[in-house]
């Protein structure tokens, strides 16, 4: 066990009690970055190695000078008896998709490749003056368009921990995989259709997307303005917990941000769990996915090892006093990925428009007579196929002739998702539940190339977790166990607006009642050889 | 179910292209209109809902509320800070202009 390895409470305890410094810690993760990393993503990165294929390659922009003088600034003021912030000393790395002030901010795309942002992220800033030590950036989906990290145009893309053969999910990938993998203790993530929890089940930790507005998008790269929702990644509820209260709270530079007061989220996980109302819903132990031949739908469980982490949970949960209430209907689930197939590509289109080789990014080398031939190069050659992709799709289902077709109608269906939660969570309605229990993914990490390329079928990855970006509400996906391959299982929990607090304090419970499962003493592959 | 897997068609794709600015290569080309029409295809599922006209389209998930909002600021006039630093984030600079190639001259119907 390094330091690295400590959790981010444990590692402000540490710095606190000067048991250890933010430099040392500090040390710690550079040299395990060093042992597992590999090669950062590169634009011309060349053939893959042998090498590469072992490595992680979490990284995009390793910043290690401003990390020394961010650790060692934590330290000065510990030795003059400052407070430096309750994220004193915590190593964290940050998804590319953040404005960090003259740093790199890549979005992991070449339209961005030589962007250094003039202005840093609220979220960021707001790690930053809790005494945060920044590790840099981390790689990700191109535009956070994906759920395998394989998009982005830095590679190699970020490998699975567990078993780099695999995905890490996405998004946010690089995120969850330098949690995993002991790089840091915090990751800042957003989640768009499951960008935070997806890759968080894939890479065996905890994400949680909050409540939109409960965090700044101010400084974030936009993709679907009315869906993104920044959030933590973490190795444990507690650390998510710290994190969450540090970054959370309105922010005058965002207006769709909730004004509401940010509780103190560690406070509330010790509170007694007895007599919460946990639901569970057969429309989420069930995937629909439609047949691209045939144009029919099919319908098929999840995977029975996946279901069984969900029903031991439930039975955690029954045994800690939690009333667990079966049967909750949640019919308008399926329609969760049509519905952002229509919704999300509108805004990625508007959003996009403005990457024009004008401004600032990218501008194509070719010698160009003319304003609209300069644009169409530069767009052309600076976005990857997947920005193309949803640019084109947003503008179909929103043009003139079809918008009342497409846009208005999964709108109004967006309508009916946001029903769905409304009904279960309803004080005063049939089911009253404080929670929803569900797998977070309808399958485990999947081999590199596999699903990669067929767009329709990777979205689906985002079948389970994007219910909740379309009705705001906050998730968290925590580990629940191991598959037959030895890959973690993702367990999700969905609440009503604003309750962050009881996710992460149902999250610490089942934490706590599973302390000593055999499954948690299975460390990821890249640790074997480095714990 | 209204399938069709080539629904959006080659001259439907090339006017979309147009429109979104983008200049393609023929192998992208090819991938990106089977993957639009494989995606349309999906989409289709919305239309065997039966949506009721009460139903109002849902723009967020999470209602604005006075409580919840934060009031509206107030409509002044800030200097920028750093707007030399925001220029010269142009690939084309020139003295304090950012430099574009012709704008072509259209006649406005």
């Amino acid at each position: 066990m390094q330091l690295c390895d400590l959790s981010a409470v444990e590692i402000r305890d540490h710095v606190f009690s000067k048991q250890a410094s933010a430099v040392e810690v500090l040390e710690s993760c550079l040299q395990r970055i060093k042992q597992v990393d590999g090669r950062p993503g590169t634009l011309e990165s060349g053939q893959e190695t042998k090498e590469d294929a072992e490595k992680v390659h979490a990284f995009i922009t390793l910043t290690e000078d401003t990390a020394h003088g961010q650790a060692e600034a934590v330290d000065k003021m510990i030795a003059e008896g400052e407070d430096p912030g309750p994220l004193a000393g915590i190593p964290a790395t940050i998804k590319d998709v953040f404005c960090v002030k003259d740093t790199p901010s890549t979005i992991g795309s070449r339209i961005l490749a030589n962007f250094i942002s003039p202005y840093t992220a609220t979220p960021v800033a707001r790690m930053r003056s809790a005494g945060a030590v920044l590790l840099g950036k981390v790689n990700l989906d191109e535009f956070t368009y994906g759920s395998s990290t394989e998009s982005s145009a830095f590679q190699p893309s970020t490998r699975n921990p567990w078993d780099t053969r695999r995905v890490p999910g996405g998004s946010s990938g690089g995120g969850a995989a330098s949690i995993a993998a002991g790089e840091a203790s915090l990751s800042l993530g957003t989640d768009t259709a499951g960008s935070i929890r997806q890759p968080a089940a894939f890479c065996g930790v905890v994400g949680l997307k909050p409540t939109y507005g409960r965090v700044s998008r101010y400084g974030l790269i936009a993709f679907g303005s009315s869906l993104d929702c920044p959030g933590p990644l973490a190795r444990n509820a507690k650390d998510a917990a710290l994190m969450l209260r540090a970054i959370a709270g309105s922010d005058p530079r965002d207006a769709t941000g909730a004004n509401l007061p940010v509780p103190d989220y560690l406070e509330l996980l010790e509170k007694e769990i007895k007599g919460k109302r946990i639901g569970l819903s057969p429309d989420y132990f069930r995937i629909t996915f439609p047949n691209l031949e045939t144009g029919e739908y099919l319908q098929q469980p999840v995977p029975t090892e996946i279901r069984d982490a969900v029903l031991k949970a439930a039975d955690v949960y029954r045994a800690l006093g939690a009333e667990v209430i079966e049967d909750v209907p949640m019919p308008n689930t399926r329609y969760g990925i049509p519905v952002y197939f229509v919704i999300s590509r509108v805004e990625a289109a508007s959003n996009l428009h403005r990457f024009d080789g004008v401004k600032y990014g990218y501008k194509t080398g070719s010698e160009t007579d003319d304003l609209k031939t300069m644009y169409r190069k530069s767009r052309g050659e600076g976005f990857g196929l997947q920005p193309k992709l949803r640019i084109l799709m947003g503008m179909y289902v929103s043009a003139a002739q079809y918008s009342e077709q497409y846009y208005r109608r999964a709108l109004q269906v967006r309508t009916l998702i946001r029903r769905d939660f409304e009904q279960a969570f309803d004080p005063n309605g049939k089911f009253k539940l404080d929670a929803l229990l569900t797998p977070t993914t309808p399958t485990t990490a999947f081999l590199m190339k596999d699903v990669y390329g067929d767009s329709v079928l990777m979205q689906y990855a985002d079948q389970l977790t994007v219910p909740a970006n379309h009705a705001g509400i906050p998730g968290v996906s925590f580990p629940g166990g191991l598959d037959a391959d030895g890959l973690p299982i993702g367990v999700q929990l969905l609440g009503p607006d604003f309750t962050e607090g009881v996710l992460l304090q149902l999250t610490h419970a089942y934490e706590q009642a599973t302390l000593d499962a055999e499954w948690r003493k299975v460390h990821p592959q890249v640790l074997q050889e480095n714990l | 179910m209204a399938y069709s897997k080539q629904e959006i068609s080659r001259k439907t794709f090339d006017h979309l292209v147009e429109l979104a600015a983008l200049e393609l290569g023929e192998d992208e080309s090819n991938y990106l209109l089977t993957e639009l029409n494989n995606q349309l295809s999906a989409i289709h599922e919305l239309e065997a809902i039966d949506i009721g006209e009460d139903v109002p389209p849902a723009m967020h998930g999470v209602p604005y509320t006075s409580e919840s909002s934060l009031p509206l600021r107030k409509d002044n006039w800030v200097a920028c800070e750093n707007a030399d630093a925001i220029i010269e984030q142009s690939p084309v600079v020139d003295n304090g202009f950012i430099i574009v190639p012709d704008i072509p001259h259209t006649t406005l119907e």
